[in-house]
């Protein structure tokens, strides 16, 4: 036994629907296979739905006067054969292979002309955006959702990639703080002889960086003066036999940041980043340094900096900065920094409070070592100084362990040497 | 407003225009006293008579022509050709003739002829009563092909082709005659010829079609929304000359774009539809522009199987809407 359907038939070239003008069974009745069971009336022609089964029966769906579509059901009949196929069930309904291979990311890294344009304007980073489409694709609706939801910035996000295997790398990711809604500036009003600037590019990056740094990060401040005179009389010993042998210039930074690294090493609590539910600290110590150029500011990274001597620090620090000018950083090149060192002497300033490098816990700035009179064993004597300026996230550190580190630092700066600290 | 079908629309607007202007008339083999094969010009020759409703010889090219001597003399003709197919000896007075008359005679003689022509396949009608005609007339300045998906349209663009100052052929669906059907205001409106229509809004993938197919599109689109697959649908209406702004914002809306026939792959509307798309959305395009239309074989065949094979149908066109959505 088995329940079948009658559908109405296809009476016509050009006809789409019938309407049943008379039923010739009721249910309970038995028919025999063609026999007529209902009159059909269309367009074209009135005739007799014959029945496809032999069989009783069971349930007239189709109303006497209304119009139904071919292939709609008329009736149910119940048949005595189990493996009697319907001729006029050819509407199967259609599947597709929806089954999509979740670790196939063959189109990952295919970006189309909208994705690539999108991704350009709004400074997003595609590496870092989940592709929705076949084999991973990024499709344009999934950039659009990353803009609509306040972007990913390119520049100083510290997601090293190399260190994605630990679990612990990628919570920073996860961790994601309420969302900072963009103040109303229509009170800004543009003067005549004003020159509007549009913002793009790099220009909002930074701005975006900026404004979440400082109002997610509490910040605190802290400076300490340190007398570098001999590390002037140590450099200025080397410097023009230095440029003679390398090429390049031995700069007072190179020893700044193998200063830092030294430090960082005796105090990871700087080397770290909030969480959110933790506090992650780094096992690697990458220096993020800021290169300015025109109106750009690039903030490339010295990896393993506890690793290099000062040479290999000095190198670096010409190829990055060498880089940032001919516009040829490489997004390696600004990824994996853990604490940044910030070279504000460079061009004069004496003090300075740094926007912390999300989301790193600190930036110490590097201020220009002056002359200036300082009184040792009740006497004056002239002095090469230098500021050092530190802001440090206070969800992470306080002032005890970074009063530490900076000390740390000053000793470390006032007692170079050529015996405590080779260039080679 | 009435819930009519695509054929009785045409009717009405007939009816409608030729009470309307009495130098409207209708010419054509079997239009007046069987009333059309279709019975598209149903109950006209009762009502305005043999001089305005005029059986013609087997003679296409005759119809046409005569059509056209007509129309350059200030009358306003309505020309059938039984089945598109049928057009071909009327090629030359067409394209010649009818679609060169302004621009030959500087601006002094112009042929406000409307050559209605049912045309397409899916009603088993092989050979010489399935074909889709349009891509042949595609190319020549000084004619407008129409080809309407709704009876709303055909109502609003059939009084629009009557009235336009030059010729249009009006390409009409013959299985949309009974098939579709749709709600029709009894009061007198024309639509713009040369305008698309968007049928649909969607987000995720845009569709461009004309003619029945804008139906197999809506009835994929309702399957796809079901999965959360938002479809835009743009209906050309008017396939010469082509919306172009209309192509390309609706391309550029979502950046997936598939385009339907169900003309001949090669050489179709849609492959001018295609190049439009490419000359101004690169940078807005998300997935290759991707095209659904029959097979590049002589025409369609009489087989039901064959038939259905070269056929468009709802089922390809949501295979096809899936696969771009996915990509």
């Amino acid at each position: 036994m088995a329940i079948e359907k009658i559908t109405m038939p296809k009476l016509g070239e050009s006809v789409t629907e019938g309407t049943v003008s008379n039923w010739l069974v009721k249910t309970g009745d038995f028919v025999n296979k063609y026999d007529p069971i209902a009159e059909v009336m269309t367009d074209k022609v009135n005739a007799e739905v014959p029945s496809s089964y032999a069989g009783t029966i069971q349930e007239i769906v189709a109303v006497e006067g209304e119009a139904i579509s071919v292939g709609e059901l008329m009736c149910y009949i119940e048949t005595n054969q189990t493996e009697q196929k319907s001729v006029q069930q050819s509407h199967e309904s259609f599947t597709t292979a929806t089954t999509k291979n979740a670790s196939d990311n063959s189109m990952k890294t295919r970006y189309s002309p909208a994705v690539s344009k999108l991704a350009q304007e709004n400074n997003i980073d595609l590496q870092q955006v989940k592709g929705s489409g076949r084999g991973g694709r990024i499709t344009r609706k999934d950039i659009e959702t990353v803009i609509a939801n306040g972007g990913i910035a390119t520049l100083a996000t510290d997601k090293p990639k190399e260190t994605n295997n630990k679990p612990s790398m990628t919570s920073s990711v996860d961790y994601k703080p309420t969302m900072w809604i963009p103040p109303n500036y229509e009170g800004i009003k543009t003067n005549e002889g004003d020159k509007e600037i549009s913002i793009t590019g790099i220009r909002k990056t930074i701005a975006q960086n900026m404004v979440r740094s400082m109002t997610e990060i509490p910040h605190a401040w802290m400076m300490i003066e340190v007398d570098v005179t001999n590390l002037v009389r140590y450099r200025n010993s080397q410097k023009d036999a230095f440029k003679q042998n390398e090429g390049y210039n031995l700069s007072y930074f190179a020893f700044f940041l193998n200063a830092v690294a030294k430090a960082l090493k005796q105090f990871p609590q700087l080397n770290s980043s909030w969480a959110g539910d933790k506090i992650i600290q780094r096992k690697e110590i990458n220096l993020s340094i800021a290169v300015a150029h025109d109106q750009e500011l690039f903030v490339p990274v010295l990896k393993n900096v506890d690793e290099k001597s000062i040479k290999g620090i000095a190198k670096e620090i010409h190829s990055l900065a060498n880089k940032a000018r001919t516009g040829s950083l490489s997004q390696k090149d600004m990824e994996g920094g853990t604490f940044t060192v910030n070279n504000t002497g460079s061009f004069g300033s004496v003090q300075s409070m740094g926007v912390i490098n999300y989301p790193q816990a600190a930036i110490l700035q590097v201020e220009s070592i002056v002359k200036r009179p300082v009184i040792i064993n009740d006497m004056f004597a002239a002095r090469d100084m230098v500021n050092l300026c530190l802001s440090l996230d206070h969800r992470v550190l306080d002032g005890v362990i970074c009063g530490q580190f900076m000390s740390h630092i000053k000793e470390i700066l006032e007692n170079i040497s050529i015996d405590t600290t080779p260039i080679y | 407003m009435a819930v009519i079908s695509y054929i009785q629309a045409i009717t009405m607007a007939l009816r409608e225009e030729m009470e309307r202007d009495e130098k409207v008339f209708v010419l054509g083999e079997d239009v007046g006293v069987r009333g059309g094969v279709f019975r598209a010009t149903d109950g006209l020759y009762n009502q305005f008579g043999e001089l305005r409703v005029m059986d013609t010889p087997l003679a296409e090219s005759a119809i046409a022509g005569v059509g056209i001597g007509a129309a350059m003399y200030g009358m306003r003709p309505v020309a059938e050709m039984q089945f598109a197919d049928f057009i071909m000896p009327a090629v030359n007075q067409i394209i010649s003739e009818a679609a060169k008359i302004r621009y030959r005679s500087n601006n002094d003689w112009s042929c406000p002829i409307t050559i209605r022509a049912p045309y397409g396949g899916g009603v088993h009608g092989a050979l010489y009563h399935s074909q889709s005609i349009e891509a042949i007339f595609a190319n020549q300045p000084g004619l407008k092909i129409v080809m309407p998906s709704t009876p709303y349209d055909v109502k609003g663009l059939l009084k629009a082709a009557i009235r336009d100052d030059d010729p249009v052929l009006f390409l009409e669906h013959k299985r949309a005659y009974r098939a579709i059907k749709g709600e029709v205001p009894d009061e007198d409106y024309t639509l713009p010829i040369g305008k698309a229509d968007c049928k649909r809004e969607g987000t995720d993938i845009t569709v461009i079609t004309y003619g029945l197919c804008v139906h197999f599109a809506l009835q994929a689109a309702e399957k796809l929304a079901k999965d959360g697959i938002s479809v835009h649908i743009l209906d050309l209406r008017t396939v010469y000359p082509l919306d172009k702004e209309a192509i390309v914002e609706a391309a550029a809306k979502t950046g997936k774009v598939l385009l339907i026939t169900e003309d001949n792959k090669e050489g179709s509307i849609i492959g001018e539809v295609a190049a439009i798309i490419s000359e101004h959305c690169l940078f807005d395009l998300d997935a290759p522009i991707k095209r659904l239309a029959g097979p590049d074989v002589p025409s369609m065949p009489y087989a039901p199987t064959m038939e259905k094979e070269f056929m468009m149908n709802p089922d390809k066109v949501e295979k096809a809407m899936r696969e771009l959505a996915e990509f």
